[in-house]
């Protein structure tokens, strides 16, 4: 059996008197898509931040392709291959959509002294330019970041993550702050563009929808802890995540027990 | 043990001069964030407003004891003249901007007051020695001190309990607080943050001016008196923690202490050491010593 | 590289500033060189505040650079200004290199504080140690250039800022194609959002390691050719707070938009000192302060920024962006 492609141990996290990780056990293969669920506070961008290296645990292990990846800087961790996206998209504001990404492009391709060679060299415009036209975002191009919508901005923030083609990639609430109507089509573009590179990719949802539509897998959060992994069939009928996680009052019958 | 007291009695003058000074500084900065180089403009123009005040009063053959009084008054004036005229006339359009470019502003006005200084005032030094003649001396560690020099840190602890009291007993103070520890929240609670403002920038510019106004009787005052007082205070509020009271007070306790033992010790190392300690913390902690921690970005 | 438009601006100005120096008034040479100097120092500063950082203390570079030409000058027998002028640089280097590691972790207003509270030691350190000069500092002897001596004391200032000239606008390519690159590209990209550049896998300390040693080498060599073209050095004007706040305030003046720009700034700061001290002694702070709060107020890019937009062209340095 092959060793799973990142796994993560025992993985727990205080703030003071505020327990945001306990007991914290799980794995992810290969290609897999998963969807992870919760309320606010959950502990899911907490998560998030401790496999990319933001957060340190306080205890516990982070196992990626077989080696300790734990408390390693967000650096080390996105040159190694997990990148991820945010919650509230990160882009650099001052520079125009192209130069945004071949930002991310020139430091995803140039080890050490490549960095004093010019920014705006072909090859690296080049890919920049593909990776445009597949998030659908070429008609920016020369738009200052500050200036995007928001949908075009997360698309921008997700691209950038992928530049580097990352085995594994962290979606932190790629659809919010958009309309609904919008969030499929975002979401269309992101699985498509992502299709073409066989990633793991795990992303944070509120919306069952969405996730029910991407995944064939969903980790549900409360409190700090996985209290469902299952395919989206069984988690989304799930009574601890129907009563926790999606809010809906469960009926006595529906419970199936005395 | 003469040196030993002396020492410590250096120590403590300085101290308290310090606190007086920078306990202003730091409360501007906790409030909004800023470090306020115009502060050696409110140090010096409190003291040229005591001396020229107490010169005035001398010559029209007022009682030395009015000296005091002329001391307190003219750093309520500066202050308020003072405060007001740079929070409403330039700090208040600046709230939005980065705080390195509000530093380099308040830098821009410490400039601009220098000269104003000489334009109003002229260039000669004043001299204004009668409160502290009046109070004589008094044998300490079989050496005679200057009382007004030892008042300095009566002036001290009562300033300090007086900021005690209010921030943690007042609701105006603990508004303050709030604010010091997070200027959002307090804006999304309803606090009016622009009176809040104005009153916290003209309370620490009074306090910079009685700093100053009560050291006049000791020194010469002439051109140039605000520049050195300016790295120090930021060195004690560094020190302690900018924004925090019970901050400055132990950093001008340690930045006092240190330099009268270097002083009377190691005279060699008398300005360098203060920086090196200030340098020490920055790495070390740079909030401070007395800091409030902060929270998650993203 | 020689297409580049500011390269070629900067070398068309050079060619017209070398023929000029030998023919203009030696108080214009003085002026030149004091300017020029400083603007060296002055690019390194742009470059750190292109990042949003501010340094309240490199008058530490710039005073250690004007003291190692000093002291070599008067303590060894060396006397030809690249030596000197080469010490000069690879201390200040090796300072900045060193106080880098601590200072990289810092920003805003510790970052100030913290160049703010080292250069305030070095300052200390040298009111009080009479070896050093103490408060009064000490002459330095002409320069030689390799091996040449100028018996005329002008010949040999013009030498200078002929060498001065060359170096400053080496510097200043230098810097354009630096900035052209990705590491100081990062620049705008780390002002904007360092957790980004983080996590597309670039160290955002090592970013500014790399520009603070490059701001320490340039202040260096700017410090180094102000003491010979002084001829002294002391304390006060070098190495007190007031002499980088002096920088800062030429490093606003100028603008960040161009490498060009700190050359303008320092000359206008050299000709308003002399012709503000010498009409009215007593505004001269007030005219500094006044521009200060202007330029913050009303003119974020600077000279640079009046410069350009006077010329009928968008103030940009290349690309959207690029300034502040």
């Amino acid at each position: 059996m092959t060793p799973p492609l990142l796994e993560v141990r025992d993985l727990h996290k205080k703030f003071g008197a505020v327990t945001a990780a306990s007991n914290i056990n799980v794995s992810f293969a290969a290609g897999e898509t998963v969807g992870i669920i919760g309320a606010n506070g959950a502990g899911k961008t907490t998560f998030v931040n401790m496999i990319t290296g933001y957060l340190p645990p306080s205890y516990g292990t982070i196992l990626y392709r077989g080696a300790d990846i734990t408390r390693r800087p967000p650096r080390d961790i996105a040159r190694l291959g997990i990148c991820r996206s945010f919650q509230v998209s990160q882009v650099f504001t001052s520079l125009s959509v192209i130069e945004n990404l071949l930002t991310a492009v020139a430091i995803a391709s140039s080890p050490g002294l490549a960095m004093l060679r010019p920014l705006r060299r072909p090859e690296l415009l080049e890919r920049a330019e593909v990776i445009l036209e597949r998030y659908r975002i070429a008609q920016h191009r020369d738009q200052l970041a500050s200036d995007l919508s928001q949908g075009a901005r997360k698309l921008l923030d997700i691209a950038m993550a992928v530049v580097s083609a990352p085995r594994v990639l962290l979606l932190d609430e790629p659809t919010s702050g958009i309309s609904s109507e919008e969030k499929t089509a975002l979401m269309d573009v992101v699985m498509e563009a992502l299709k073409q590179d066989q990633m793991t990719i795990l992303f944070i949802e509120h919306d069952m929808e969405i996730v029910e539509r991407y995944v064939d897998r969903v980790l549900a959060f409360y409190q700090g802890e996985i209290i469902c992994d299952a395919p989206p069939a069984e988690a989304l009928r799930d009574a601890k995540v129907l009563e926790y996680v999606i809010g809906t009052e469960v009926q006595p019958e529906a419970r199936g027990h005395a | 043990m003469n040196t030993a007291i002396t020492i410590v009695l250096d120590g403590l003058v300085f101290s308290s001069y310090l606190f007086i000074v920078s306990v202003g500084l730091t409360i501007i900065f906790g409030v909004m964030k800023i470090l306020n180089v115009t502060h050696g403009s409110f140090y010096a123009w409190g003291a040229y407003t005591a001396a020229f005040l107490i010169g005035l009063a001398a010559n029209a053959g007022w009682p030395d004891w009015a000296g005091f009084a002329i001391i307190f008054l003219s750093a309520i004036l500066v202050g308020l003249v003072l405060g007001l005229v740079l929070e409403r006339g330039i700090l208040q359009f600046m709230y939005h901007r980065d705080e390195v470019l509000i530093v380099l502003a308040t830098f821009g006005s410490f400039l601009v007051l220098e000269d104003v200084i000489l334009l109003v005032f002229g260039v000669n030094p004043y001299f204004a020695f009668q409160p502290m003649v009046l109070l004589g001396s008094v044998q300490l560690g079989g050496i005679a001190r200057d009382t007004y020099g030892l008042t300095l840190i009566g002036l001290a602890v009562v300033l300090a309990l007086a900021c005690w009291l209010v921030l943690t007993k007042t609701r105006w103070g603990k508004l303050l607080s709030a604010v010091i520890f997070d200027r959002e929240v307090s804006v999304a609670m309803g606090l009016n943050v622009t009176r809040v403002y104005i009153v916290t920038f003209t309370l620490g510019a009074m306090f910079g001016a009685l700093g100053g106004a009560y050291i006049a009787p000791t020194v010469s005052v002439a051109p140039g008196f605000g520049i050195d007082v300016i790295v120090l205070s930021f060195a004690v509020v560094v020190i302690g923690g900018m924004g925090s009271v019970p901050g400055a007070m132990v950093g001008a306790l340690a930045v006092g202490l240190v330099r009268a033992l270097a002083v009377h010790k190691f005279p060699q190392f008398e300005l360098f050491v203060i920086y090196a300690v200030m340098a020490t913390v920055l790495v070390f902690r740079p909030e401070g010593l007395f800091a409030p921690v902060k929270a998650r970005k993203i | 590289m020689l297409r580049d438009r500011t390269v070629q601006g900067l070398t068309v100005a050079l060619v017209v500033l070398l023929v000029a120096s030998f023919f203009v008034p030696s108080w214009i040479v003085n002026q030149m060189l004091f300017a020029s100097a400083r603007a060296i120092a002055v690019i390194g500063l742009m470059v750190l505040w292109r990042t949003r950082l501010v340094s309240f203390g490199h008058a530490l570079y710039f005073g250690l650079g004007a003291y190692t030409v000093a002291m070599v000058s008067r303590y060894t027998p060396v006397t030809d200004a690249f030596l000197l002028l080469g010490a000069a640089a690879a201390l200040a280097t090796l300072l900045g290199f060193l106080i880098g590691f601590i200072i990289r972790r810092y920003r805003d207003i510790f970052f100030a504080m913290l160049n703010l509270a080292f250069s305030m030691i070095l300052y200390g350190i040298l009111v009080k140690t009479e070896a050093l000069g103490s408060t009064d500092g000490f002459t330095i002897a002409a320069p030689t250039f390799f091996g040449m001596a100028f018996e005329d004391a002008q010949e040999g200032k013009v030498a200078l800022l002929c060498v001065l000239l060359v170096v400053g606008w080496a510097v200043a390519v230098g810097v354009q194609m630096y900035l052209q690159s990705t590491l100081g590209r990062l620049t705008t990209a780390i002002r904007d959002n360092e957790i980004r550049v983080e996590y597309l896998g670039y160290s955002v300390e090592r970013a500014i390691h790399i520009k603070y040693v490059l701001s320490a080498l340039l202040a260096g060599i700017g410090g180094g050719f102000m003491a010979l073209a002084l001829g002294q050095v002391d304390p006060d004007s070098m190495v007190n707070w007031t002499a980088s706040g002096e920088l800062v305030f030429v490093t606003i003046l100028s603008g960040p938009g161009s490498v060009a720009a700190p050359f303008i700034g320092s000359f206008v700061f050299e000709i308003l000192r002399t012709y503000a001290f010498e009409w009215m002694p007593h505004a001269w702070q007030m005219i500094v302060g006044g521009t200060l709060l202007v330029i913050i107020f009303f003119m974020p890019g600077g000279m640079w920024a009046l410069v350009t937009r006077l010329a009928g062209q968008r103030a940009a340095g290349g690309a959207p962006g690029m300034e502040r």
